[in-house]
């Protein structure tokens, strides 16, 4: 039988799948500040979690922006091909894979096999990502998941700013104003949704839509993108192994 | 692949600075030049030496923005910032600049730029068809020709215009010739060498003896493509690049691309096929057939400029190209609105995969176009 690993290394989260046609197993820690030593942990993670040594494993395949740094891995793929693969293998249907990372966010178009048609990402900085997200949860002094509960039902403040270090100027000035915490987090959630929409007028989105990445762990953001894009999503059930699994699909594919 | 005639124009540039140094203590005249719609045929009726000036690097930026805004492109922040703080060498040596209207930060910066030297400005028309966008352009030339005449105190002569047409246009067909060796699949140069090439190439003083060894480098890359000597294999991915010029000290996308495992086969941009597609007419008045073959330029600052897309349609059928990628400098608002409109019409002609990449001269965001370059490239494989 064969079995391939898939490591993926983001910004925030280091992920690994183990994989032999279906999921064996997965495991997920912070990346830190030593993206080599976090890879090399996670698979040591998922392997025992499958209770395999590191001789079982066929392919390891390496993605996300840490795949440079490892240097125990048969290959090497981009995280958008293997968030294409990732979703397709979830969800067959898939035609449209929404990704919010840590720091990008991307939409990708996906072929009928699988492979990429075409995709854009967001610029080099941090405007509509994860750790978009996770400033501004900061200033309002709350968890995503309490981000998300606030945000839902509530009208949302018109935040002008992408840029997270200019956003987080403009709620501060909101909160000076006495504006809601609410209000804020739901104006918060709304920008991210603005910036998923000048992405999908590049890069249309097509039914079905698989969204991925951390950002998707919270349901009442996924509503509120979903409902605000006027499209319904497949939200994994760990959304943030997509690009780990796709990567290891690819390994299994290739073997 | 190297070959010792590319070390030749490694060294091309550095020996620029000693000729050009021996041609002004003999009386010389130079004259700097930024941008493709200056004429050179004119300098060279003139019997001055026209000269490329610096501007594709980001040592100089940050002497650039105590004046200039941050959020201006780079090119324009370099070139100025070459100026300002006097490490053009070929910037020093020009008695004048010729400068053109090409956007809104070219030319004020060019207003700031004058009090340096002495610089004629060529205001441009925003179109290309129509009889009056031409009338308007020749005169423009013509002012252009006049201010060197009075500048150099010469007398430019027809025949003196002609036989610079005659000089320019072969130095358009060697380079052309040389540029089509990207034809050849796979081809025997990298991207990184070609650019290397194309940039140097314009520093050479003599125009005789450029055309001579882009003429020897051409010959010998088809004798190294039949014994099969090549970096590249068939299945490298053959990229078409557009957009904003480029040149040594801007070519990160390119050295990516290359490095990514990709292969750039065609430089659409200014200093490469925009600037050889086509010839001046010899045959006829000779202002006039450089006015109409200068404002042809499919240049981003035209409105339309329906000819960028059609050239890079036909560009991207003959160099067999997998892949196209858009090359925008940040602040460039031109190209990067009209990247829109091309991504478009090069998908609904051809389904032609197409990559917008939109950065500037630092090394800040290596690894994040990495991963979109790499991506373009796992895709059209």
């Amino acid at each position: 039988m064969v079995i391939t690993a898939g490591i993926d290394v983001g910004s925030t989260a280091t992920k690994a799948v183990i994989f032999d046609g279906t999921i064996r197993s997965m495991a997920m820690i912070p990346t830190g500040w030593n993206p080599k030593e976090a890879g090399r942990n996670v698979f040591r993670e998922a392997l025992n979690n499958a209770g395999l040594q590191e001789r079982d494993v066929d392919n390891v395949v390496g993605t996300g922006y840490g795949r440079i740094s490892l240097s125990f891995i048969d290959k090497k793929v981009t995280e958008i091909t293997c968030h294409a693969k990732g979703a397709k293998f979830l969800f067959p249907q898939t035609r449209t894979v929404i990704d919010i990372g840590g720091q990008d966010s991307k939409v990708i178009a996906v072929a009928d096999d699988g492979s990429v048609a075409d995709f854009i990402m967001n610029d080099k900085c941090a405007a509509g990502t994860g750790r978009f997200l996770q400033v501004m949860t900061g200033i309002l002094d709350i968890t995503l998941d309490e981000l998300g509960q606030m945000a839902s039902g509530n009208e949302p403040v018109s935040l002008n700013s992408m840029c997270t270090v200019f956003a987080e100027s403009e709620i501060i000035g909101f909160l000076a104003q006495g504006v809601t915490k609410a209000s804020i987090a739901s104006g918060i959630v709304q920008t991210i949704a603005k910036k998923l929409i000048s992405l999908t007028s590049r890069v249309p989105c097509l039914d079905e839509i698989t969204f991925s990445g951390g950002v998707a762990n919270n349901p009442e953001i996924c509503t509120i993108l979903s409902s605000t894009l006027g499209f319904k999503f497949n939200i994994p059930k760990n959304p943030q192994i997509v690009g780990a699994l796709g990567a290891a699909v690819m390994g299994f594919i290739q073997s | 692949m190297k070959t010792n005639l590319l070390d030749e124009f490694e060294d091309l540039r550095t020996n620029s600075v000693t000729s050009l140094s021996k041609a002004k203590e003999n009386g010389k005249k130079v004259a700097g030049m930024y941008c493709l719609y200056s004429p050179s045929e004119i300098i060279l009726a003139a019997g001055a030496i026209p000269i490329p000036l610096c501007g594709t690097r980001q040592d100089p930026i940050a002497v650039a923005e105590k004046v200039l805004p941050r959020n201006l492109c780079p090119l324009i922040k370099s070139s100025y910032g070459f100026a300002a703080s006097g490490t053009c060498p070929y910037f020093n040596f020009s008695d004048i600049l010729i400068a053109e209207t090409t956007c809104d930060g070219k030319k004020k910066m060019y207003e700031l730029l004058s009090q340096y030297k002495p610089l004629h400005l060529l205001q441009l028309p925003q179109k290309q068809d129509g009889e009056e966008a031409l009338r308007y352009w020749l005169g423009e030339v013509n002012q252009m020709k006049e201010r060197l005449e009075r500048e150099f105190a010469v007398t430019i002569t027809d025949q003196d215009l002609r036989n610079a047409i005659r000089l320019v246009n072969e130095e358009r067909r060697s380079l052309k010739d040389l540029l089509d060796v990207g034809k050849l699949k796979p081809s025997p140069l990298s991207g990184m060498d070609l650019l290397m090439v194309i940039y140097n190439r314009g520093f050479c003083t003599d125009k005789k003896e450029v055309v001579q060894i882009v003429d020897r480098l051409t010959s010998e890359l088809h004798e190294l493509y039949k014994r099969g000597v090549t970096p590249f294999n068939i299945k490298t991915p053959r990229i078409l690049l557009t957009g904003v010029p480029v040149g040594i000290g801007s070519h990160k996308v390119v050295q990516i691309i290359e490095e990514c495992g990709g292969n750039v086969v065609c430089f659409e941009s200014c200093g490469a096929y925009k600037a050889v597609y086509e010839h001046v007419n010899e045959d006829q008045e000779p202002l006039l057939a450089i006015a109409e073959k200068y404002l042809r330029t499919p240049c981003s600052c035209m409105s339309p400029n329906a000819s960028r897309f059609e050239l890079i349609e036909k560009l991207a059928d003959e160099f067999n190209v997998d892949g196209i990628m858009d090359l925008t400098w940040q602040g460039c608002h031109t190209y990067n609105i009209e990247s829109y409109s091309l991504k478009n019409y090069l998908q609904e002609k051809k389904r032609r995969p197409f990559l917008q990449i939109e950065t500037d001269y630092s090394e800040s965001d290596i690894e994040q176009l990495k991963v979109r370059i790499e991506a373009f490239l796992e895709m059209i494989s």
